[in-house]
């Protein structure tokens, strides 16, 4: 005989208000096989949780009913509850009378009456729980950062620093990331290459850590503690053991004529090429689309002029499997292609420029070796004005309804450090809001308006027209004097959006990791898990869960590390026993649950059974791998014979569930 | 089904919603206080493709007038392909169920992610008046299950 | 055509090459022809049958018969044949120990039919040039071949045969046949029509399982509707929810794995046309992902257990349709 307690939490008046707890108590008292049932104010608490805890004891529970908020919120803490006083953590049931119930409905009467039917539903359930014994797996003792900037570069560094070896994938040739474009870095002022390149370096000479640039994630099996991973080292056509960064290809190389992206375009570089100076690792890479010898088979300078022979024209694409526990995301952001705005002229004149093409326009390391100078004529720009919040708060389709959150700081930036450096430049800056919570921030952008005298003007750009004698006619309004202004500039500079890089929607189908509708990834919890994703053991850094600056980068990655190494250090770790099983009694061995298995858990084995007429027969039957199942339920719809059922969902139940709530 | 004090029917709606998404996005709907009718029961599954042909069957055997299945969207699904599965399965069941002369408004599939609060209490008000249009589930339960 | 394949029996079992042969023997009348295995030679010219009456598909019966010692002789007509590399992809049933010989299809003769014409009595049928010839305790009567052949073989949808380690007869081609005109009869009505049609059909439904028993895709250790685990166990039809239950899981578990052999309205002793819920699916699954004929090979996949990821919407039901 079951005995059954139900717990109706009031959530202070959360669900109090709206849900007569004590009627629902009362009716829900009255359910076979309930022999406590109980209200109070707040049965999370510790002193609620006791309540649960004694109930458990004293009246020898075997099932427990929370009539609370969503599992989703509190289903661990009651289970953990249940563990302490003795009982099975998975005979513990939640009815969701707080989210799905007194938050939606405004009638004491009728929402009274649904959380009846939600906790009747609940019992119904809790009636065929079975105790389930959670399993236990290895845990593989290794990281794989996915993204080699900033972010991953330190999520990297703080693993290995706990004694974890740990993979860096980066697409690139090069780590670094944005950081390693950036000139300069608000509200500090200091250079970014200065505090990015130890890193990158520490990171290459840390024994721990294994950097696979110019590589791309094709394939995640497994699951957490577990994971398999296939890495594709995309051909760079040269011997990276023997490459010694000489740079004499790259000199040599007679193909001069390529966009070179780490200057955002601004200017070119060899076919075969070291993206920058501290490139890490610094060894060259060929480019396929312009190398001679590759696309025709004529050249063959820089196979000539290596000393040590790294290059290799027949290089392929190699694939690498690796174990890892736990994954971290780093996959950052890029602004956004401003294709869609012609009112600006970005794509009508050189001179109207992003944010990050103007940082390397201004870095030393740039195009014009840190001179700033106009792009078409390479003059001096006497007048410059920013454009804020360009595809940002956006409500049309051409941009993005979020804020870019670091645009309002890096503009003051730009714009104080051309004031410091060219007095003789007037600086002006549209903005709707400008927006600067942070450490220092308000502070850093009131030095800009007062201090170096930049025109912020209130107010959106409407028109950018390039004008024949090269100047640029900017069309704006200012809000707070109400008026048309028409600024002459030699310069446009649009605060660009920024958007999560392209590779991670396809890399969260792989994860099976969950984004938002901005395809940035999605947090285990916005307050309370910011840097866990949904999916066990993948944990996320940087700007690939939302838009951040550098010191959030840097404390999002190092909190994900942290995550990481806490998985990292247990040698094994519980599985959910919520998964699929056979009755082998009454499996086909058909294979049609295999085929819907996204994990590969399901097998088949030969085995004897006694028939009635006591002859043995060998039958095909199907085992579950409990370690990799993940409890979808998939197999179990796939399955004709309903052997297939799948713990703590069982067919069982879920039509207990309906009956329940169909009485 | 059930007949309120003025004596309009009200309909019994079931709603089976995968763990990750759609009941994420029913509590959203919840967190955000969008109202949707209390004529709408939740159940829980981990995924939509854990939700049998034989659930939403004996849903309108005990009475339901209205079985309405959310999944995350397509492409989203946790479990990566589940939501695929429920996909085609749903539609020939539906489909079915349309060829028997079970009026197709009382099934239905919606995508909710566990961002789409709004989405997930629209989705139900308008599921809920269609079925309401319907009138009570006649053509497909146990008459020994209605109540007196 | 029965003396070619009794031959051919006698001559597997004299040189070693199977142990067993899956045939058909004469029933209670001479017109109920029944599956039966036999053993040796002696037992096939004792009851050894093939004749217009044979119908019956014995596929189904390879699934016990395979699990037991030695090699098993199994004579299928085209139609079979799919039955069979469906159970074969199934793993139900072991390739390597049946030996198939594929004989020619129909169409075969539905008793039924000639009793409608109100002819009683029946001793004994004979085809004389596509004239039956029916002799009855009552004197000899004549009808044309044409009008008593089955609904099944009326709507054909291959000659070929799709598994076979020999054959008897030429190998016939894929037909192009008429085979959802019912189907699409139906769909044209309005739901209450349609709603009526069925009720009307499946309250006559008095759950003999003769259709799960017969349907060579429903090979189930234990069917669900037998599990007392599964929350839908039930043994009668007791209600008009019971019979839509039953007849809709059926046909759902059957989906994208039934060869449409159409056994199952033969067989039913109330003469619903169960097969055209199976059509149906096999109809939706044609049109929403592509012509899929279950059986026809054992490597594809089925289309309840694949996807793509531009698969229609559910909603598709609610927008194409009559009202």
């Amino acid at each position: 005989m079951q005995r059954i307690g139900v717990f109706v939490c009031h959530c202070g008046t959360n669900i109090a208000a709206t849900v007569d707890v004590k009627a629902v108590a009362e009716a829900l008292g009255h359910e076979p096989g309930v022999v406590i049932s109980q209200d109070y104010q707040y049965m999370c608490s510790e002193s609620g949780q006791n309540l649960v805890k004694n109930a458990i004891k004293e009246h020898s529970l075997t099932g427990v009913v929370i009539c609370s908020c969503s599992p989703r919120m509190h289903e661990n803490t009651f289970r953990k509850a249940a563990a302490a006083a003795g009982l099975n953590p998975y005979l513990v049931e939640i009815a969701n009378i707080r989210e799905q119930c007194s938050w939606i409905h405004k009638d004491i009467a009728t929402a009274s009456e649904k959380a009846i039917i939600l906790g009747r539903a609940a019992i119904a359930k809790v009636h065929l729980n079975a105790p389930l014994i959670a399993g236990e797996s290895p845990v593989a003792k290794r990281a794989l950062v996915i993204g080699g900037g900033i972010a991953g570069i330190q999520t990297a560094l703080d693993i290995a620093e706990a004694g974890f070896d740990v993979d860096i994938v980066e697409k690139q040739p090069t780590i670094g990331g944005k950081m390693a474009q950036i000139d300069k870095t608000f509200p500090t002022l200091d250079c970014a290459a200065c505090i990015l390149t130890p890193k990158m370096v520490e990171a290459s000479q840390n024994e721990k850590i294994h950097i696979h640039s110019f590589s791309e994630v094709t394939d995640v099996k497994g699951f957490v503690g577990n994971f398999t991973v296939t890495i594709k080292k995309k051909a760079r056509f040269v011997d990276e053991t023997k490459c010694t960064g000489c740079g004499l290809c790259t000199e040599k190389c007679p193909m001069k004529k390529v966009p070179n992206e780490f200057n955002m375009g601004l200017d070119n570089r060899t076919a075969i090429y070291i993206p920058f100076a501290q490139a890490v690792p610094k060894v060259a890479t060929i480019d396929p689309n312009y190398c001679m010898m590759l696309k025709n088979g004529k050249c063959g300078v820089c196979s000539k002029v290596c000393s040590v022979g790294a290059i290799n024209y027949k290089q392929q694409d190699r694939f690498i499997e690796e174990k890892y526990g736990a994954i971290v995301v780093a996959t950052g952001f890029n602004p956004i292609k401003l294709d869609k705005y012609d009112e600006f002229a970005y794509n009508q004149s050189p001179d109207v420029v992003t944010s990050l093409e103007l940082e390397r326009l201004m870095n030393a390391a740039g195009p014009n070796g840190g001179t700033l100078l106009r792009p078409s004529d390479k003059t001096h720009p006497h007048k410059i004005v920013f454009v804020q919040c360009v595809g940002s708060r956006c409500d049309d389709s051409k941009g993005k309804p979020y804020c870019s959150k670091i645009c309002c700081m890096y503009t003051a930036k730009h714009a104080m450090l051309i004031r410091e450096k060219y007095p003789d430049t007037e600086v002006y800056v549209f903005y709707i809001d400008v927006r600067t919570p942070g450490k220092n921030f308000d502070e850093f952008y009131r030095r800009a308006v007062e201090q170096y005298n930049v025109h912020y003007i209130k107010g959106m750009v409407g028109k950018v027209t390039p004008k024949s004698d090269g100047k640029l006619a900017v069309q704006a309004s200012d809000l707070l004097s109400n008026e048309q202004l028409h600024i002459d500039a030699d310069m446009v500079v649009l605060a660009a959006a920024i958007e999560p890089d392209k590779t991670a929607r396809p890399l969260a189908t792989m994860l099976t990791t969950q984004m938002d509708t901005n395809d940035f990834f999605t947090e285990a919890h916005p307050k309370l898990r910011p840097v866990e994703s949904a999916t066990a053991g993948i944990f996320l850094s940087g700007a690939c869960q939302g838009p951040k600056d550098i010191p959030e980068t840097v404390a999002q990655a190092s909190a994900a590390a942290a995550k990481a190494i806490g998985l990292l250090c247990k040698n094994s770790i519980t599985c959910n026993p919520c998964v699929a099983h056979s009755d082998e009694l009454m499996c086909n061995g058909c294979s049609s649950c295999e085929k819907v298995c996204p994990y590969g858990a399901i097998t088949y084995i030969d085995k004897e059974f006694r028939m009635p007429d006591r002859t043995t027969a060998i039958r095909r039957v199907a085992s579950v791998n409990p370690a990799v199942c993940q409890g979808c339920g998939a197999c179990t719809v796939a399955c004709p014979s309903g052997a297939m059922d799948l713990n703590g969902f069982s067919n069982s139940q879920i039509m207990a569930e309906v009956d329940a709530i169909c009485k | 089904m059930q007949m309120n004090e003025n004596k309009e029917f009200e309909p019994l709606i079931v709603a089976f919603c995968c763990n990750w998404c759609s009941y994420a996005g029913a509590d959203l709907s919840g967190t955000n206080r969008l109202n949707y009718p209390t004529n709408v029961k939740i159940i829980r599954v981990p995924c939509s493709c854990r939700v049998n042909p034989m659930f939403i069957l004996r849903a309108f055997q005990r009475g339901a007038d209205g079985v309405i299945l959310c999944g995350c969207h397509p492409g989203d699904c946790h479990y990566t392909s589940g939501n695929y599965f429920t996909r085609r399965r749903m539609t020939l069941l539906f489909s079915m169920l349309d060829f028997l002369g079970i009026e197709r408004d009382r099934t239905r599939v919606e995508w909710v992610s566990a961002a789409e609060g709004a989405k997930f209490a629209a989705t139900m008000n308008e599921f809920t008046e269609a079925v309401k249009k319907l009138g009570p589930n006649r053509r497909l339960e146990d008459l020994r299950c209605r109540k007196q | 055509m029965q003396e070619a394949i009794i031959n051919k029996a006698k001559q597997l079992l004299a040189d070693g090459t199977v142990d067993r042969v899956i045939g058909w023997k004469k029933g209670e009348f001479a017109y109920d022809i029944t599956p039966a295995v036999f053993g040796s030679a002696e037992e096939i010219d004792a009851d050894f049958v093939y004749d217009d009456f044979t119908s019956a598909n014995v596929s189904k019966y390879l699934v016990k018969e395979t699990k037991k010692e030695g090699k098993v002789l199994v004579f299928l007509k085209p139609c079979d044949t799919y039955s069979l590399n469906q159970l074969i992809k199934e793993h139900r049933v072991d390739r390597e120990k049946v030996y198939v010989v594929g004989i020619p299809g129909g169409p075969k003769l539905d008793i039924e039919k000639i009793k409608a014409k109100g002819i009683s009595g029946i001793l004994s049928v004979k085809n004389e040039n596509y004239t039956l010839k029916i002799e009855t305790i009552y004197g000899e009567e004549t009808m044309p071949f044409s009008e008593a052949i089955l609904d099944k073989c009326a709507s054909c949808k291959s000659k070929k045969h799709v598994v076979y380690d020999e054959l008897i007869g030429e190998d016939g081609e894929v037909l192009e046949s008429n085979r959802f005109d019912m189907v699409e009869q139906l769909e044209n009505m309005t739901a209450e029509e349609r709603y009526n049609f069925w009720r009307e059909q499946l309250s006559k439904c008095i759950r003999c399982n003769a259709c799960r028993n017969v349907c060579p895709a429903c090979t189930c250790e234990k069917c669900v509707f037998d599990n007392p685990t599964s929350g839908v166990e039930n043994k009668a039809a007791s209600d008009s929810f019971e019979e839509n239950m039953f007849h809709i899981i059926r046909a759902f578990h059957v989906a994208g794995r039934c060869t449409d052999c159409g056994e199952c309205s033969r067989v039913c002793p109330q003469n619903i046309p169960l097969h055209l819920l199976n059509r149906k699916f096999i109809k939706d699954i044609n049109s929403l992902y592509g012509e899929y004929q279950a059986g026809e090979d054992t490597t594809s996949r089925a289309p309840l257990t694949n996807y793509t990821f531009d698969d229609c919407e559910a909603s598709i039901v609610h927008e194409r349709g009559v009202e």
